[in-house]
């Protein structure tokens, strides 16, 4: 990894630089620099333990980094902030396994995810409005849920559930969405329609993506960040990390 | 969560009270209709528990917080009442002196406590009723759920707080009382307990009270608060990544549901004529947590419905065979956790279709609350393992 330079480069949406990481004596992400432009889609890949996961963690601010920087924006220091703080501020995070509120309704779910005051002071005189409904409706079209909106999320199938957590994030209007696996467990069909929805997504919004399928990080046809123990292996276009004797070696070849 | 028994409920409840009320004291004692004073007592102690249940279900249905401490807020409200009740004596004690109650001369103290001070006044000890138990709350709720404090854990640090209660009011010097507590109450602002009139108008009030809480509880779990909080407990770091702080939607129904504890203990004191420590029991918190499991959780109207026929059994039980009541508790428990995990309510619900919003998730494992937390526990050491794995 090329030396980066301190502080983050204007048009610059996420810097991370010598972040490091150490779960009981574990190193989970060492020495980790990496930068995401403005507007910009990336997909991330890496064996498991790569430190994807951890990553995520550590922009969301589930999990606080020992040392290095993670900026937000122009200079907003994420390493400070715990997770409602960050959401505020623009970030959204997908889980691996589809984290919906089971027992709403998919319209619910969308309704508590829409960007809006978050205390209990506002929820508890909070009436139904009538934009809140119009971009709901919207949200509904956009991940094709429509028909389902009154089906409780727990009833909703594997590959549903994904694409409402995605309208989650989006009724969030974030600038960035971190999308931890989406297509797991999804059919041929719905791993093609969610990576024609993230390139959607990507017009407006910064976003990262996790993946392990390989067949739909050639369809998002995005840089790819290569993770291995804790680090940037190799970054560039699929073709080119696909070529990499160090990507060969430690995660394709074996 | 039927819209049918939103209305049903308080008028049941309070249909039941004027009845009885009726019955009680329109009637001679000697007709085949006549419902004597010592049911209409027992009528307004099982509503008492109703009010505790209902805030039981608050926190354990609706957020998750299976708390075994309740009780303790139950028992301050009651502490609040017993103290305007015991300065109301006034002159009419042992030591006939209306400055000092008797147990404080029996301990040679000199002068009130400054703490006593105000509740000679039937306003203020009313405002206490609610202050009292809310600020606990708020002092314990604030730290446990700003550390995040969940699952077993949180119920254990619940049940340790009531027993701290109980050691600390069961000594002499802090002014209660002691392990006696309070008793020979005369009057409530100006009324004699031991009329039935009076015993009827408690009992009638107790009645509005729980119908009130009720109502109120179901306007809250109703709101868009009410839908964050089922978020929190089904999902809560997913509501975090929301930008939500799950610890102040929790703080919130935590102190509302200590309140609720607390008028219920104020209501049962004049009824029953004593307070002492061992209403902080942790027997009678778990007590309480078995009441709504049974009634069904995360329903509210099975709070109350359990809480009474609970209470009613142990009423029978105790009057036949006074040793077998913590058997038929345990058993009942089991009982309910093996064939009725939704509880009374919450099953008759599922059947019409009304499905209540109970944890899908812990449907068929057993009884959902215990379950919770195990689950909970599991799902900390996955966390954990997690950290480890993608480390």
């Amino acid at each position: 990894m090329n030396a980066q330079p301190i502080g983050a480069v204007s048009g610059d949406l996420l810097y991370l630089n010598g972040v490091n990481k150490t779960f009981d004596g574990f190193k989970a992400i060492n020495n980790l620099s990496l930068t995401l432009a403005k507007g910009e889609m990336r997909a991330v890949i890496g064996p498991n333990g790569a430190g994807k996961s951890t990553m995520m963690d550590i922009i969301t601010g589930k999990t606080k980094p020992d040392t290095g920087q993670v900026v937000f924006g122009a200079s907003t220091d994420l390493t400070k902030m715990d997770e409602p703080a960050i959401a505020k501020l623009g970030i959204g995070r997908k889980f691996q396994k589809p984290t919906t509120f089971e027992n709403h309704t998919v319209w619910d779910n969308l309704l508590l995810a829409l960007a809006g005051d978050r205390s209990p002071w506002f929820t508890l005189r909070a009436r139904k409005q009538k934009s809140e409904e119009e971009k709901i409706a919207e949200l509904l079209e956009t991940i094709r849920l429509t028909d389902h909106r009154h089906r409780r999320a727990a009833n909703l199938s594997h590959g549903q559930k994904q694409w409402l957590e995605i309208g989650m994030l989006l009724a969030q209007d974030p600038e960035l969405l971190l999308v931890d696996e989406p297509v797991a467990g999804m059919t041929d069909a719905e791993t093609e329609q969610t990576a024609h929805l993230l390139r959607d997504i990507n017009r407006t919004r910064s976003v990262v993506v996790v993946e392990h399928d390989m067949t739909f990080v050639r369809a998002l046809g995005v840089k790819v960040t290569v993770l291995h123990e804790g680090s940037v292996l190799s970054e560039g276009t699929l073709d080119h990390v696909s070529a990499d004797p160090k990507v060969i070696d430690v995660y394709l070849g074996r | 969560m039927t819209r049918l028994s939103l209305t049903l409920t308080p008028v049941i409840i309070i249909g039941v009270a004027i009845i009885l009320a009726i019955l009680n004291l329109a009637t001679p004692a000697t007709s085949a209709l006549h419902v004597s004073d010592f049911v209409v007592g027992l009528a307004g102690k099982y509503l008492c528990y109703a009010l505790l249940a209902l805030a039981v279900d608050l926190v354990w249905g609706f957020a998750g917080i299976l708390t075994l401490g309740h009780a303790a807020f139950f028992a301050l409200g009651g502490y609040c009442m017993g103290m305007y009740l015991t300065r109301e004596i006034g002159a009419r004690g042992v030591y006939a002196n209306a400055n000092l109650p008797d147990f404080m001369i029996f301990i040679g103290w000199k002068q009130l406590p400054w703490y006593w001070h105000g509740f000679a006044w039937f306003p203020f000890a009313m405002v206490m009723v609610l202050v009292v138990p809310a600020i606990l709350a708020a002092v314990f709720g604030f730290l446990a759920f700003r550390s995040r404090v969940s699952g077993v854990y949180l119920s254990i640090i619940t049940q340790a707080l009531t027993y701290a209660l109980l050691l600390a009011f069961f000594r002499n010097d802090m002014g209660f009382g002691g392990n006696n507590g309070m008793t020979d109450f005369k009057d409530i602002i100006g009324f004699p307990l031991n009329r039935s009139s009076t015993t009827t108008a408690l009992m009638v009030i107790s009645a509005i009270f729980t119908a009130g809480a009720f109502l109120f509880a179901r306007w809250l779990v109703g709101s868009r608060y009410g839908q964050v909080l089922v978020a929190v407990r089904d999902a809560e770091s997913r509501t975090r990544f929301l930008g939500y702080r799950p610890e102040y939607y929790k703080l919130v129904v935590w102190v509302l549901s200590a309140v609720i504890a607390g008028i219920g203990g104020a209501l049962y004191v004049p009824q029953v004529g004593i307070i002492n420590p061992g209403e902080f029991a942790p027997a009678n918190s778990i007590e309480a947590v078995i009441w709504v499991a049974v009634g069904g959780r995360g329903t509210l109207s099975g709070a109350i419905l359990g809480a009474v026929l609970v209470n009613f059994g142990k009423t029978i039980l105790t009057g036949a065979l006074p040793g077998a009541w913590l058997y038929a508790l345990g058993g009942l428990f089991i009982l309910v956790t093996l064939f009725l995990p939704k509880g009374i309510v919450g099953t008759f619900a599922r059947r019409t279709g009304n499905d209540a919003a109970l944890p899908t998730a812990h449907e068929k494992q057993g009884l959902a609350a215990i379950d919770g937390q195990t689950a909970d526990l599991a799902e900390a050491g996955a966390d954990i393992e997690d950290g480890e794995k993608t480390a």
